[in-house]
């Protein structure tokens, strides 16, 4: 009996490509790794449009540095900590924006986290089935107003009634408080920090509802069968989805950081740190908005870029923060079902 | 005895904290309505035929229109598309064919990183890479800036919506042999059209409402353009010029436009919603 080894029987078979090593070669080339050029093609468009994504943010990145380059260089660290905006004599400090931006998003976020908590607490445990679609359209429905609509509203409805019913009220009632000092203008802080509020609200109500949603039934379950009311299993509830409501509120804060026009309408637009709510201010956003076609020195609009990327750095902090703190939390509880 | 006080005060404190999450619903959606009620009662009785087909008048005289803006938004989105769509639909095909490779995963995190920064902040880009090597204001510009912001947008419906496919599809094509990529576009993109297609109009009404990064890329103008290296006119900045003019015709036109603002984006959102809601049922 005649035995082949494995070596001798493909033989014949490698001195068969050598002959045709050129087809090879080029079907090597038309079927790359063994696929059809289709896929070949198509996957790598696809990966190349993915990567003009990925390089966008780069070159952001990269444009808003080298063309704030100027201002770098003359204020360094202290463009941050001074205080001083004075186009006429180039002198840029960027404290006060910073201070209105950081000021008016503490206030819009002190006024809709306990709301929005309820509220998404209202549509994930209490809502009746029928009701819940509703209410989480509508409270979205606040999330797709532009921001320029909200500014409208600002200008002609809220700081009217702002000047005329509630800072009076407040100044009267709680004057001795730094917060309500003043004379009552309407355009501030309040304002800004009001429209806000309207503006994030959404943002952390809808997560928040997501991410209680996302917590197993068991838990509740288990709560109730203990003899828990219905307000002890929501603590429950509330404590497993704290770090998602984190990541929410961090989310809205980012968004609160970068709202430009509704803010810049109403905030009064008046560089200055005071700890007066009815006192105006001016933003980061906001004083780019109003002064970047106007920037006549080469240094007064590189000061205002870095302005732009103090802005750009800071909201892609609060959203990898938020967004790996929300990622983390729903995939653990997924991974539970 | 103690017993069933504690009891009862517990009901109480349930009930009590129920009807506080109630009602911070009910607050939160006070505002929706007001805004509504006011964009309503003073946009709509300036919303006439004039006010679509006529050129906006000069500082003092009544009357007027914003056919000018109109046309501009237009332009301005058309532009935005151009640059958004392709980037963010063929993006949004890579990320749901390849889930879960690093490349795949750093591209995803940057897309929500995008989707976060500023408006103001992409308008000051543009501005950097249009309007300072093209030495002037233009409708190019605007369109980059809008363009960039609903890169983002798109890339993340698109992988939504594709996700949602339902994975035998995929599987029946390619055991019929038909390679993945005739698999991807002719059997899972169809497939998810309806999802990408208001996802897209989503998008759309998105940047149709934004005005920060138009501000100094379109610039805006009071006449009629429809040159992309000019200042353009855009609905946005129409609201902002005549809600800081102190005439009381400009601000009555600035609810009205706000007004068709308004009712565009109602209107997509809404038809979002209800495409995506049947497709998960």
């Amino acid at each position: 009996m005649v035995s082949f080894t494995k070596e001798q029987i493909e033989v014949p078979k490698s001195d068969e490509v050598k002959t045709s090593s050129l087809s090879v070669l080029f079907s090597r080339l038309l079927k790359p790794g063994g696929k059809n050029v289709g896929d070949f093609i198509f996957e790598n468009t696809t990966r190349l449009f993915a990567f003009i994504l990925l390089s966008l943010v780069l070159l952001m990145a990269y444009e808003m540095f080298s063309k704030s380059l100027p201002s770098i260089h003359k204020f360094g660290w202290g463009f941050i900590i001074r205080t001083t905006w004075d186009p006429v004599h180039d002198e840029f400090g960027a404290l006060p924006f910073i201070f209105g931006t950081l000021f008016s998003s503490l206030i819009g976020l002190l006024i809709a986290l306990p709301l929005s908590v309820g509220i998404a607490i209202f549509l994930s445990e209490l809502s009746p089935h029928w009701l819940e679609q509703p209410v989480s359209l509508l409270v979205e429905l606040l999330a797709a107003i532009p921001s320029i609509v909200y500014g409208l509203f600002g200008i002609f409805v809220m700081t009217p009634w702002l000047r005329d019913k509630v800072e009076p009220f407040l100044g009267n009632h709680f004057g001795f408080l730094p917060l309500f000092t003043g004379p009552p203008y309407g355009f501030g802080m309040l304002a800004a920090g009001l429209i806000l509020t309207l503006m994030i609200l959404p943002i952390i109500a809808s997560i928040s509802r997501d991410v209680m949603k996302a917590i197993p039934g068991s838990m509740r379950e288990a709560a109730f069968a203990l003899g828990a009311t219905k307000w002890e299993v929501i603590k429950i509830v509330l404590s497993s989805s704290k770090s998602g409501i984190l990541g929410a509120t961090l989310l809205g804060l980012g968004r609160a950081v970068g709202e430009t026009m509704a803010v810049t309408m109403v905030i009064g637009n008046t560089p200055g740190i005071s700890s007066s709510l009815f006192a105006p201010g001016y933003t980061m956003a906001s004083v780019l908005a109003n002064e970047f076609t106007e920037a006549t020195s080469d240094l007064y609009a590189s000061s205002l870029i870095e302005i732009a990327l103090l802005l750009f750095v800071l909201t892609i902090i609060l959203n990898a923060a938020a967004r790996f703190i929300v990622w983390s939390v729903t995939k653990k509880y997924k991974a539970d079902y | 005895m103690i017993g069933t006080l504690y009891y009862r005060w517990r009901k109480i404190k349930s009930f009590i904290m129920s009807s506080l999450c109630f009602l911070s619903a009910i607050l939160a959606l006070i505002p929706l309505f007001i805004i509504f009620y006011y964009t309503m009662s003073k946009g709509l009785s300036s919303i006439n035929w004039a006010f679509f087909t006529q050129m906006p008048k000069p500082a003092g005289e009544t009357g007027g229109g914003m056919a000018n803006a109109l046309m501009g938004t237009g332009i301005l989105i058309s532009l935005g598309s151009i640059i958004g769509l392709p980037v963010g639909i063929l993006a949004g095909i890579y990320l749901s064919a390849n889930r879960t490779t690093m490349f795949a995963r750093a591209v995803r995190f940057l897309t929500e990183v995008l989707n976060g920064i500023p408006s103001i902040v992409i308008g000051v880009v543009a501005y950097i890479i249009v309007v300072i090597p093209m030495k002037r204001f233009s409708a190019l510009a605007g369109g980059v800036s809008l363009g960039i912001l609903m890169i983002p947008l798109i890339t993340r419906t698109t992988e939504e919506m594709l996700n949602l496919v339902p994975h035998s599809y995929r599987e029946a094509s390619l055991g019929l042999g038909i390679p993945r990529w005739k698999t991807t576009l002719f059997v899972i993109l169809p497939a998810a059209f309806k999802g990408i297609f208001t996802g897209i109009l989503l998008s759309i009404a998105r940047v149709a409402g934004e005005t920060a990064p138009l501000l100094f890329t379109a610039l805006g103008n009071r006449f009629w353009s429809t040159q992309l290296d000019q200042p353009i006119a855009s609905l946005t900045v129409f609201i902002y010029d005549y809600s800081k003019a102190p005439f009381d015709d400009w601000n009555r036109q600035a609810w009205a436009a706000a007004l068709v603002l308004i009712m565009l984006v109602m209107f997509i959102n809404i038809l979002f919603r209800f495409v995506t809601r049947k497709r998960y049922a």
